[in-house]
């Protein structure tokens, strides 16, 4: 197939059908409905051999393909924001359960007040879930991310489901090119679906059991454990797509003139674009920036992290979320991952609710913070808020709107 | 070398599929492109926009197009209701829908079809209305050359088969050949 200009949820789609997906089951939810919508087409076209199963809600949706998996189908279903809080309780479920599965979730921020663009508020929820929580920065990564899904999630070393991250409207709804593989080369990757255990007739399994205590402890170790033996499986599968496609990402991050950088950018998803422009911009001014974009938020990339900021006058986390009360979530592992450096460290939090956030403003933030690095020495700012182009530097207006709001 | 560009159009008229054709275009001469709506609610006869980046290299950039190069208006009556020229950089190309001289000054480089007349000539009319952004797209190839009225063409009957693809790769055809500086 030729490249194609696809949205990233088409992208989405593609990638299912490729994967030759059994059951999908999805509530339609801006901006995740037009991957259901494609994947629906598909079928009724005959493109693609699935059951397409109805539901009235994500909880349902989730709850749908988490039983086909467990009966031996391989399954997706995909939502975003409200969405994938009201499966919430099922995302546990699945993990727990390590029953092979894949999501979409194009991330979109929650309300209220009610909001249909860009932030990483939904997707961060997964992190204690057990999902593997990964996120593209373009529409092929989309395509590409997806059908290594399912190969990672049903490794044997892994069994633990899946979520592939793609930000709402910049990706989901933004056409691009993008390189469709052929069917023969997916089959080639992608083995015939392997899980723990399958229901059927005549299986004799009780599911949702209570278990005892210790063997319930024994089980979150487990997943554990399998959570680090997918950052092995990441990288495996990395070389080997490339094998076949020629297009190698890096496994859990990318790293974009790390080696000689002085200063690191640490970012996900499809802002890195504009933060490796801003690190560009700064080279220029004399300040060395690389960007390390996570590709992955769980497994958490440590070793990578470690390695690439050794040595570095200062690390920034760009955050497109919040935990209340704490920091941004990525800034939070990353300073746990650099316990014991002596190194600078800033997070930033940005373009929530979709604010959008050009080269210049990372390039703000990341001037910003360097400059007072050479000044000051060591900087420790767990919680600066980039605040919207027109707040900024105007305390006495952002504190009335938050008055009037509050 | 990366262009962007905004389509002002109102809701019907075509706009964010024109942005997708031109991206297809593009794609076929081996080049890059992105295509995006204005993120948010469109409705029928509303003013919307819609967005577009091409370059010969990999575009990795996705924040808003805040300084386009070029400006495509489905209809030029939107000069009256929205400031359509809004962030044009000095120098850059207008390409307008209007039988006369739309109201526009400063240092751009401006250009006109009356691409009602030829979606109206073709019979490309859904619900009443003409539908011309296949025809600005060919005006926006004469225009500025970011890319060639073949690859608009394949980008049409690719996307829209048989007898519509045709009047529409005819509509884009006429305008490429119509398209002048307004007088």
């Amino acid at each position: 197939m030729p490249i194609m200009g696809l949205t990233g949820n088409y992208a989405v789609a593609h990638a299912v059908r490729l994967a030759r997906v059994q059951v999908v089951a999805a509530y339609p939810i801006t901006p995740q409905t037009t991957i259901v919508e494609k994947i629906s087409e598909m079928v009724e076209k005959g493109e693609m051999n699935a059951r397409v199963i109805r539901v009235e809600s994500e909880h349902s949706a989730l709850a749908a393909v988490f039983g086909a998996a467990s009966g031996g189908a391989r399954a997706f279903t995909a939502t975003a924001s409200h969405g994938l809080l009201y499966m919430y309780e099922v995302t546990w479920w699945a993990a727990g359960a390590r029953v092979p599965l894949v999501m979409a979730v194009v991330t979109r921020a929650i309300g209220p007040p009610w909001n249909i663009h860009v932030d990483h508020q939904d997707i961060m929820t997964l992190r204690d879930t057990g999902w593997i929580v990964s996120m593209a920065q373009e529409n092929q990564e989309v395509l590409d991310l997806t059908i290594q899904a399912f190969r990672i999630s049903e490794d044997p070393r892994v069994y633990l489901p899946m979520v592939v991250g793609l930000d709402g409207f910049i990706l989901s709804h933004t056409r691009a090119p993008v390189d469709v593989p052929e069917q023969e080369v997916v089959d080639e990757f992608l083995p015939p679906r392997r899980q723990p255990y399958v229901i059927s007739p005549e299986t004799n399994l009780v599911m949702g059991n209570i278990a005892p205590d210790d063997i319930h402890f024994l089980m979150r170790y487990s997943m554990s454990e399998a959570m680090e033996a997918a950052k092995k499986v990441i990288e495996e599968v990395d070389r080997e797509w490339a094998k076949l496609t020629g297009r190698r990402y890096g496994g859990l991050v990318e790293c974009y003139k790390c080696e000689d950088a002085d200063y690191i950018a640490i970012t996900t998803g499809s802002w890195s674009g504009d933060a490796k422009k801003a690190a560009d911009m700064l080279r220029e001014e004399g300040y060395n920036y690389g960007v390390l974009r996570l590709r992955f938020i769980r497994p958490w990339p440590t070793e990578k992290i470690a390695m690439a900021v050794e040595g570095k006058k200062g690390v920034i986390v760009f955050d497109r979320a919040v935990s209340m009360g704490a920091t941004g979530p990525i800034f939070a592992d990353v300073a746990h991952t650099l316990y014991g450096s002596n190194i600078s460290l800033m997070g930033v939090i940005a373009g929530l609710a979709g604010v959008d956030m050009k080269a210049r403003d990372f390039a703000e933030a990341m001037r910003m913070f360097s400059s007072r690095v050479e000044e000051e020495g060591r900087v420790y700012e767990p919680r600066f808020w980039l605040l919207p182009r027109r707040y900024r530097g105007r305390p006495e207006r952002v504190k009335e709107v938050a008055k009037r709001w509050s | 070398m990366l262009v962007e560009i905004r389509f002002h159009g109102r809701g019907g008229q075509g706009a964010v599929t024109a942005a997708n054709l031109l991206v297809d275009a593009a794609i076929h001469e081996g080049k890059y492109g992105q295509a995006f709506p204005h993120f948010g609610a469109e409705r029928r006869g509303a003013p919307v926009v819609a967005f577009a980046r091409i370059s010969d290299k990999p575009i990795q950039i996705h924040s808003q197009i805040e300084n386009p190069d070029i400006i495509v208006v489905l209809d030029s009556r939107l000069f009256e209701l929205t400031d359509v020229l809004s962030g044009l950089k000095p120098g850059g190309v207008v390409v307008v829908n209007s039988k006369g001289k739309p109201p526009i000054d400063g240092d751009f480089k401006v250009y006109c079809v009356d691409a009602t007349k030829i979606a109206l000539d073709l019979g490309l009319v859904v619900s009443g209305w003409p539908v011309v952004n296949t025809t600005m797209l060919g005006a926006l190839s004469k225009a500025t050359g970011v890319v060639g009225l073949e690859s608009i063409i394949w980008a049409i009957t690719n996307n829209f088969k048989g007898k519509l693809g045709e009047l529409n790769s005819e509509a884009a055809r006429r305008a490429f050949e119509e398209t002048k500086p307004c007088s």
